[in-house]
């Protein structure tokens, strides 16, 4: 392969991925050594966790220049920089936790961070598996409806007594031996695919348009039947696992998938009718969706009750500022839930809005990437599956974030590769793995066509 | 460590940040350009002043198109009778797998003594030495064809 790259003088740009994957390693310790600093921390386990996340890194840096050597340079290392200062905020908060423990004459609790490694490890691996299994990305249009059953007996696994339990009033996670997991995060793939292979043979029949009202085209009612079961199925999500975000996720993924599809604005539309009508529906019907709703309006109402989670998140960036307290100086483990829903507002308070926007304008260039990939695709499937995937990092992290920030209402789901959360981690390294794999079947050269081709067309 | 050396630190811990923001970013800037910088585009011809009438030399003499840059580069396509079509759909003559390359990019025709460029409503526009194809343009020998990230001349 990389014989051929030599011969087509196509720059496959691999060194500049590991230029990058060092840099972020490098930020990475940057970070975690201001945090020791700032807090008198010893770092001793630090160097071993930081030193085999680099590693990690590096053997899937040669992973992917021997199994996808065209894939894009710009995905692992700014997924791998994110990780890493998700790995160095949650080792913040296991530290200040350990101080609090330490004040208060507590046994101090087990740190989170080597945990989090060890996810990140499995995740690696598994992006690597995918890149190993998954040859050529259209192999997985054969697998869609298994897929699609998968996905929802993964979504639907908490349910089942004994299996499942409920944990902050949501019921996702699953207890496998001393291992708690949350299936749902794993569904996310296959449903995704499974999304691709349906819409990708029905986009045809789903772009008919019969009338057009106000200039915009309505679909023939008779084709409203999977957006309608798509409805249904967001709608028991959230009444059987009392999970607002991965309801919305998945509709929101489904319409904007739909829309690229087919090309019509009206499905666009008619989504989000029903968004509003099952947002009503859910408010109506549920206390916390509720208080949810509430919360967001009016925070400051309850700032030590129900608002106290989010009142508390917005201090926090205030407290941060322009330049924020620096790593290891604020008080962002005063916020409930900061390793997971909240790792943004503690990144928030310690880098400041300086920080936060440079963590943001990373989330926008790995989502620009995916979606590039999806454009430059050759088959429609490979294009469609790219952007589902990538609009399922995108939807997540604006949810989470807008939530964080209070630009719409708090739905608990975890920031893409910064979140303490190991089913997550491992569910967004093998959307990484099947980016990488499209990108690389976009970027290659295409040496198909022949002299002789031409000539017989002359 | 010292509470100056901690506020330095803070600083230089997000100077470092945008600094690898930017670096990704002249990445992805660079792997735009990467065919550009490995040739850079001088055309053989100022594109100022008219255009010669092409004289039947030419015509005589034009039998073959060459791909001079891009992914292709180096192929040569041997000009018949017919019409040539350039763009990214299989059933094209000329097939170029390009982001930059529409679907139906771009339409060769011979016209009795020359060879006469139009532009099938593409995206990024096809342009004869840095000028874009706006109707349909007489392409004379030596004059550079550019289509997405590829370069084609006429030879004889």
């Amino acid at each position: 392969m990389t014989d051929l790259a030599r011969r087509y003088r196509v720059s496959t740009r691999r060194s500049a991925e590991l230029a990058l994957i060092i840099g972020a390693w490098l930020l990475g310790v940057f970070a975690w050594i201001l945090v020791d600093g700032a807090t008198s921390n010893s770092s001793l386990g630090g160097w071993t966790s930081l030193i085999s996340a680099g590693v990690l890194m590096l053997v899937t840096h040669t992973i992917i220049r021997w199994q996808a050597p065209y894939a894009d340079p710009i995905i692992f290392p700014v997924a791998a920089a994110l990780n890493l200062f998700g790995l160095a905020m949650i080792h913040r908060l296991d530290v200040s936790a350990a101080q609090r423990a330490a004040a208060n004459e507590t046994a101090a609790p087990t740190p989170d961070v080597y945990l989090q490694i060890m996810w990140m490890a499995v995740g690696l691996v598994l992006l690597m598996v995918v890149l190993f299994i998954v040859e050529d990305h259209r192999q997985l249009q054969r697998i869609t409806w298994i897929s699609g059953l998968v996905g929802i007996i993964l979504l639907f696994l908490p349910l089942l007594p004994g299996l499942g339990s409920t944990v902050n009033g949501a019921r996702l996670w699953i207890h496998i031996g001393g291992l708690t997991f949350q299936p749902g995060e794993l569904a996310k793939v296959s449903l995704t695919i499974f999304f691709a292979g349906f819409l990708v043979v029905r986009r045809h029949t789903l772009a008919l348009v019969q009338t057009k009202i106000l200039g915009v085209g309505v679909p023939r009612p008779r084709d409203i039947g999977p957006l309608l079961a798509m409805w249904l199925f967001a709608l028991l999500v959230l009444i059987l696992e009392r999970d607002l975000g991965t309801s919305l996720l998945f509709f929101g993924v489904f319409i904007v998938m739909l829309y690229v599809a087919t090309g019509r604005r009206s499905w666009v539309l008619i989504g989000s009718g029903l968004l509003v009508v099952s947002g009503f529906l859910a408010y109506r019907a549920f206390g916390h969706v509720q208080i949810r709703f509430d919360v967001w309006l009016h925070p400051f109402a309850d700032a030590n009750g129900n608002g106290y989670q989010i009142v508390q998140s917005l201090f926090g960036f205030a407290n941060g500022g322009l330049f924020g307290t620096g790593w290891g100086q604020g008080y962002p483990d005063l916020v409930p839930f900061a390793k997971t829903d909240f790792i943004t507002s503690a990144l928030g308070e310690e880098l400041g809005l300086t920080g936060i926007t440079a963590l943001l304008l990373l989330y926008v260039i790995l989502i620009e990437r995916g979606a590039r990939a999806a454009v430059a695709t050759r088959d429609p499937f490979g294009g469609l599956l790219a952007i589902g995937l990538t609009t399922v990092l995108a939807l997540q992290t604006f949810i989470v974030i807008g939530g964080v920030t209070r630009l719409i209402p708090l739905t608990g789901l975890t920031t893409p590769f910064l979140s303490y959360g190991g089913s997550s981690l491992v569910a967004n390294y093998i959307i990484l793995g099947l980016l990488l794999r499209i990108s690389n079947a976009a970027r290659r050269p295409e040496i198909t066509m022949s002299t002789e081709m031409i000539e017989v067309n002359q | 460590m010292s509470d100056l050396l901690l506020s330095v630190l803070r600083i230089a811990f997000l100077i470092t940040l945008w600094w690898f923001v930017f670096t990704v970013i002249s990445v992805i800037r660079r792997d735009l350009q990467a065919p550009r910088d490995a040739k850079p585009l001088t055309p053989a011809r100022s594109s100022n002043g008219p255009s010669p009438r092409p004289s039947l030399r030419s015509r005589k003499g034009t039998t073959k198109l060459v791909i001079t840059q891009g992914v292709l580069e180096g192929t040569v396509i041997p000009l018949g009778t017919s019409p040539i079509t350039i763009g990214r759909a299989s059933d094209a003559t000329v097939v170029l797998e390009d982001d930059f390359v529409s679907t139906q990019h771009a339409r060769l025709t011979p016209n009795g003594t020359h060879w006469i460029v139009e532009d099938a409503g593409s995206t990024n526009g096809t342009w004869i030495n840095n000028a874009r194809v706006t109707s349909p343009t007489v392409l004379q020998q030596g004059e550079v064809l550019r289509i997405g990230r590829t370069s084609l001349e006429l030879r004889s």
